[in-house]
Parts: C-alpha cells; structure tokens; sequence
C-alpha cells in the first residue's frame, strides 16, 4: 500500500488536460506572465520520435496491420498511422454503455490529447448557434453571444493559423484567414454539380498554414495531417502552445498523471487535486490556488463527479445536477460514388493537406418548412491516396475472382472514387447523458462512466436530408453511388453516438446556477477558483467542429482567469 | 539506416523547418532517407508462424490471385502478422489444410503438386461467392482473406504503388493541380 505524497507548494493555475482547452489555457496564462502546472494523464510527446509522417506502409514489416493485425481484427487504436496516443479501447480504463445505448468513446492519452492527430476543420460558431433556443425554441441559449466571442476567435484564429476565403455566408462566419490552396479535380467537379443544385462549395476553413506563421513554416502538402505534423504547420495544442510555453518559464508539466479527484475545504473552494501516477500507481496531492479543468468533456464530468465531499454530495459544481447531462455528438453520414470518366485521367500528387479543400456550409438556413431542426455541413473526399491496407478492399470484394483481370480493375478504379460526409447538428435531449456506473472502476480505482445515448427524429431525418442530398451530388456529377443506401436500413445509416468524437456539454454553462454548473466565463457557479475549459461548457453542439471554439471560448476564460488573479477576487 | 539515425535526422528536420524556406527540403530529405532504408536485406526469409509447406503454398496462391504478390512479400506479411495474431494463423492454417485436402480429394495432389489447370479449376469455384455451397463455404471464406492478403500486400509494395501511379508521399512549396488532369475531367463530365 502506498502513501499519499503531499507537497506543500501551492501552485498558482493547476490545468487538467491538454488538449485544445488546456494548451490554449496554458498559451494564454503563461504569455501572462500566470505560473501554470499542466497534468496529463498520458506520456510527452516527442514529435520526431512519435510521429509517423511521410513513412510507407513497406518501410513496416506488419504494413500498417499493427503487431497483433488489429487493422483485420477490430481497431483498438486510431490506426498505426496516427499520431499517438488515441483509442477505442484503453487497456484497464473501461466505460460502460446502458442497455438499449450505443456509444463510443474516443480517448487520448498523451501530451496535446487529440489536437495531435484531429482533422484540423476550424469553424466558427455563428450568430444562431449561440442562441438556438431564441433561434426556433429547442435547445437552450448560451450565456454569452457571437459578438462577444468573435475577438478571441480573431485571436485564436491569428495564433494559431487558419487558411480560407471570405465568404460572407451566414452559416459560416469570416475569420482571419492565410490563403487557401487550389481544391483538385475531384472537388471542382462536386463543386460544379452542387451549383447545378443551388449548393454552395467554398473553400475549407483548416488549422493547417499557407504561410509562414509564428516560425511555423507552411504546409509542404503530403496529406498526412493525422500521422501528426514533424513541421508543426498545422495546429496541436502540444506543438504550437504547449512545448513553446516551455520557453516561458512559467509553465511545469506533470505527464503520466491520472487526476482522481478534486479536493476542497469547509468553505467549498477547490485547494487541490489528488493525481495517480500511472507508471509507479503512487498517488500524489498536490495544492492550488485555481483549478481549471480540460480533460476532455465527458473526462471532465467525470472528474467533477467522483469529487464528492460532504458539502458536495452531487460531485463538485453539481448542485443544479446538470454535470453529465447534455451530452451530445456531431450526426455522421457518409455515402461514396465512382466517377467512370476519371478512369484514365493523367495522376498527379493530390494529397494536398489532409481533408477536402473545399467545403459545403449549411444552405437552407433561410428556408421555410424545414424537415428538420438546424442544419450540417459537408467535407468532400476523392483523390490518389496513398495505398494503405485495404485500399481496394472495396473493389476486390466487388469484382471478386483472381489474376490478371482483378488487377486491372483495380488499376482502374484507383482514384476515381468520390465521398462525401455530413456533420451536422444535434440537438440535447434528456435521454442523452453520462453518470457513474456504480459497479465499475479503472485500473487506478477510479470509477468509470456509463454513457446513455439516444438520437431524436431530429438527426435521423436529418441523415435521411444528408443522403439525398449526396445521392443528388453524385448522380449529377455522372456518378453512380456505392455500397449500401443506408436509409433503406432501420437506422438510417446514421452514425453511432460518440463515433464522430465532437461529444460535448456535459458541463454546462449558463446565467442560472439552478440549470448549470458554469457562469458566462466558465467558472463554476458554486466554487469561484474552479474553470472548465474545454467542450463540456458548451450549450449546444452547432454543425461546425468544436474545437475552434473550444480554443476561443478557452482563451477568453484565461484572460478572465489573470484578470480575477489581479484583482484579488481568485 | 537504424532507427536512430531516422529519429536525429527527423529532429534535425523539423529543426532545419522552423528556420521557414527550408522546410520542404528537409521534409522531402527526411522521406528519401527513409525510402532509401526500407529497401530490404538480401537472404531467405524464414517463416516464423507457417509451416515451410504453409508459406511456400502461399507465396504460389497469392501470386495466382494478384500478379507480383509473390515478389511483394505477400507470404511474408501474412507470416509477421500470423506471429503476433493467432486469428490471422488461424485463418491462414486452417483454409491452407481445406485447399490441400479438398486439391486431393479431386486430384489426389496438394495444391503445390498439382497441374496448373487442376489449382484453377477449384480456385475459379471458390473466388466467387455465388458458388456458396455447404462443402465449398469455407474455401470461399478462405479464398476471400487470401485475395484480401494478396491485394493489400501488392498494392502497399514498392511495385504495386509505382504500378497504381501514386505520385505523393513528397513536399510541394505550392499545391497545384496540372490543367490537363482537369481539362481531362471536365471535358468527359457533364459540365463540358
């Protein structure tokens, strides 16, 4: 049995996490002058030694497989490719889902979190995303309103660097962009049969550098985004804030630091956390003067769950009970189609960076009689990627025999296949939250979560839009569409809860302690020296990915955060 | 090359990047040094999960599924996997045995003794799933994770990339996508 180490300092800014909310939050404290300790609960990142960029699947003697061929047998992990350390399934740190839910969690554990190996897509919320329920009466507004946000999305936005075009779309806000790269062939194409139906194909908004930015150089266009980026040219919170911060002084960072729990006094303030160090078990309390959580949304309201005192029965922040609930995740929908006439087109390197180039934002914001509720955008797939294993899965259980002729359609077909893939928005329903499972642990004996998950009419006809929209799509660029029409199945082809991986809200802010956990800063109604700082103050989850926002809504918490240090007030 | 030396090399790389116009360069270094590592060792490779007799009949299926295979290490691949993977061993030993005892049943030969036109006989049965028949089942289902091998193994060699006219994995300073793929496109598309 270990003791409990304790250590006497108490350090000024304690950050749980860090990935886009605890990177930003360290970027901006530290530039401060703030001392910050950053916990996370897996390894450092070494970007050079990590990450996987530019190497062929032949250069590996299991291909890309993984040693125990995980790529034909069920992934555990994102992929070998990927940028460390992101999973399905984390050995000995299970989660359970309730009877009659599906969902799945997507978790990382290293420094940087997903920011490492995410899709780079950098939208802005817009105007009515801030205020849905005022919007058309579902969902719930937000505390604080586009207007208030969009400096810190300039801020965030000229840090971090994103390319684009201004469009003046309302669905899809202008920011500061660098410029963006040509879209390929592929994506001209989709473009031009989208026009024919009224739809509008713009320029992808991505956190990945045209230009040079902060001695970031630019992209050198090989595609691979997601292995993680030796050049840093496109953003992780790890590369482009965290290992800089280094420089500062300010900032000391804790890995292979599991947090149990927040631990509080008699008057209700947060004096420290209580870490796990999950190489030695030995657990470790360390003090604070403030706490800001950003492990990740659902991390997050575990963590503030399982920090239950007498004087916090409910876990931490929780007298409303609104910590868990919420939950929700992007809607997925996906549909291919092969384009016969690109057979024969002379190849040229389309990798570009990683994603479309170009972009379909939300277009029937302004129509009458909706089918449904808000709305989704669309990335757009294609192009001579690079072989990987199963590659030609596709073709060669389709065509099927041997030899000579299999080869040759594969030959063919290469390149002229065509995806595309709704995000679009959910709407919080009260069958949709996480809470403690009561019977379960991890390996550190810390309880677990159990997920409950349920999409509303909403989403599914939301997918049913997505398909036809995208069966419009590629008949009309002469395409014919693949695989299974998903809506013909009993679910409508929609994606699993969790699969997208933007889950969020589980922590919600508002004005009103009474229906949430945070005020308008993210700071905890109930316990002034407590900050969330990453997806689970978010009180909706709009058809634009999270994290943008997360790095904006993050960055304005900071400078709250240094203000209220200054003022004495935290 | 050892790992090592990629691991400095990568390091001096991403140094080399951050002075800005240099980055290109040394991330088109980084990749032809590691190309350049990959090329494989002269020698016998020895199998480690198959029989001899597994692999050799291996490395002839898979060269009758996919042209190259052989050559592209295909029975190799499916070795290293099998040693960390009893699934991937399992499904290889077991359709291995199914095509040899079903080869003599018919032509009281394996599949690695028989004549040519004897092995395409039975595999033009089990390459197709329309074929589906209770004693031919799992041929099918074996023939089908063979294909799967033959292919993925092809397509990710050297040979097989260079065969599909992959032209990336490199560094550009600009994207840009050449007129005559595009004029090519548009010009057989519907918005000629």
């Amino acid at each position: 049995m270990f003791q409990v180490k304790r250590s006497a300092p108490v350090h000024d800014v304690v950050v749980i996490g860090s990935g886009a909310g605890g990177g930003t939050v360290v970027q901006v404290l530290t530039a401060l002058g703030v001392k910050v300790t950053l916990l996370e609960a897996g390894p450092m990142l070494n970007p050079a030694k990590d990450f996987k960029e530019h190497v062929w699947p032949h250069q590996v003697p299991h291909r890309g497989a993984g040693a125990d061929a995980e790529q034909y047998f069920g992934r555990k992990n994102w992929g070998y490719w990927s940028a460390p350390n992101c999973a399905w399934d984390i050995e000995g740190e299970p989660y359970t889902v309730a009877p009659g839910s599906q969902f799945q969690w997507h978790r990382s554990r290293i420094l940087g979190g997903r920011t490492n190996h995410y899709g780079r897509i950098s939208l802005r919320f817009s105007d009515y995303d801030f205020a849905p329920y005022s919007f058309d009466g579902l969902g719930t507004d937000w505390p604080v309103r586009y207007d208030e946000v969009a400096p810190y999305y300039d801020k965030a936005e000229r840090f971090i660097g994103i390319c684009g075009t201004k469009e003046g779309i309302r669905s899809a806000p202008d920011g500061q962009f660098l410029p963006a790269p040509a879209p390929r062939v592929h994506e001209v194409l989709m473009q031009k049969s989208a026009a024919k139906l009224g739809i509008r194909v713009i320029p992808s908004r991505m956190a990945i550098l045209t230009k040079p930015v902060n001695g970031r150089p630019a992209c050198h266009y090989c595609g691979q985004c997601g292995r993680g980026c030796i050049t840093a040219s496109n953003y992780s919170s790890s590369q482009v804030q965290i290992l800089p911060a280094l420089k500062s002084g300010k900032l000391n960072i804790i890995a292979n630091a599991m947090v149990r729990e927040l631990l509080t006094d008699a008057t209700g303030k947060v004096t420290g956390v209580s870490y796990i160090d999950t190489r030695t078990r030995q657990e470790t309390q360390i003090r604070a003067r403030i706490v800001v959580v950003a492990a990740s949304a659902c991390e997050s309201a575990r963590l503030l769950l399982n920090s239950k005192s007498s004087r916090h029965p409910n876990g931490l922040s929780n007298s409303s009970g609104v910590v868990g609930r919420y939950l929700t995740d992007t809607v997925g929908y996906g549909l291919s189609g092969y384009i016969p006439y690109l057979e024969g087109m002379p190849k040229y390197n389309s990798d570009g960076y990683s994603g479309g180039h170009l972009y379909i934002p939300w277009w029937e914001l302004d129509k009458k009689n909706k089918e449904f509720p808000r709305g989704y955008h669309v990335e757009l797939g294609g192009g001579y990627g690079m072989p990987l294993l199963g590659s030609h899965a596709g073709v060669a259980r389709r065509v099927e025999g041997y030899g000579a002729s299999l080869k040759e359609t594969i030959l063919k077909e290469y390149g002229c296949v065509v995806g595309l893939s709704g995000r679009g928005e959910m709407i919080p329903n009260e069958h949709s939250y996480c809470e403690i499972d009561p019977n379960v642990t991890d390996r550190f004996g810390i309880p677990v979560l159990r997920f409950h998950f349920r999409w509303s009419e909403h989403e599914i006809k939301q997918a049913k839009h997505m398909h036809r929209t995208f069966v419009d799509i590629i008949e009309g660029m002469g395409g014919r569409v693949l695989g299974l029409r998903n809506p013909e199945r009993e679910d409508g082809g929609i994606s699993m809860g969790g699969s997208i991986i933007h889950e969020l809200g589980t922590v919600r802010m508002g004005n009103d302690a009474r229906s949430s956990a945070l005020n308008a800063f993210m700071q905890s109604h109930e316990v002034k020296n407590l900050f969330v700082a990453d997806a689970a103050p978010f009180v909706s989850n709009p058809d634009k990915n999270p994290t943008l926002t997360i790095c904006a809504m993050a960055w304005r918490t900071s400078d709250y955060i240094a203000e209220e240090m200054r003022k004495g007030n935290v | 090359m050892s790992r090592r030396t990629r691991r400095t090399m990568l390091r001096e790389a991403a140094a080399a990047a951050l002075l800005g116009p240099l980055a290109a360069e040394a991330a088109q270094h980084v990749h032809d040094t590691a190309a350049a590592s990959a090329k494989t060792t002269g020698g016998v490779y020895k199998p480690k999960a198959l029989t001899a007799h597994e692999f050799e009949t291996l490395q002839v299926l898979s060269e009758i599924i996919m042209p190259g295979a052989r050559k592209a290490g295909c029975a190799e691949f499916v070795d290293v996997l099998s040693t960390g993977s009893k699934q991937m061993l399992a499904i290889f030993t077991a359709g291995i045995a199914w095509l040899d005892a079903e080869m003599r049943r018919r032509y009281e030969a394996d599949f690695l003794a028989a004549k040519a036109d004897q092995r395409v006989q039975l595999l033009d049965l089990i390459a197709y799933r329309k074929n589906a028949s209770a004693e031919r089942n799992p041929g099918i289902a074996f023939f089908d994770w063979a294909r799967r091998m033959a292919v993925d193994a092809y397509f990710t060699s050297k040979e097989g990339i260079a065969e599909l006219g992959f032209k990336g994995n490199s560094s550009m300073s600009e994207f840009q996508v050449p007129l005559e793929s595009l004029q090519y496109a548009v010009k057989r598309s519907p918005f000629a």
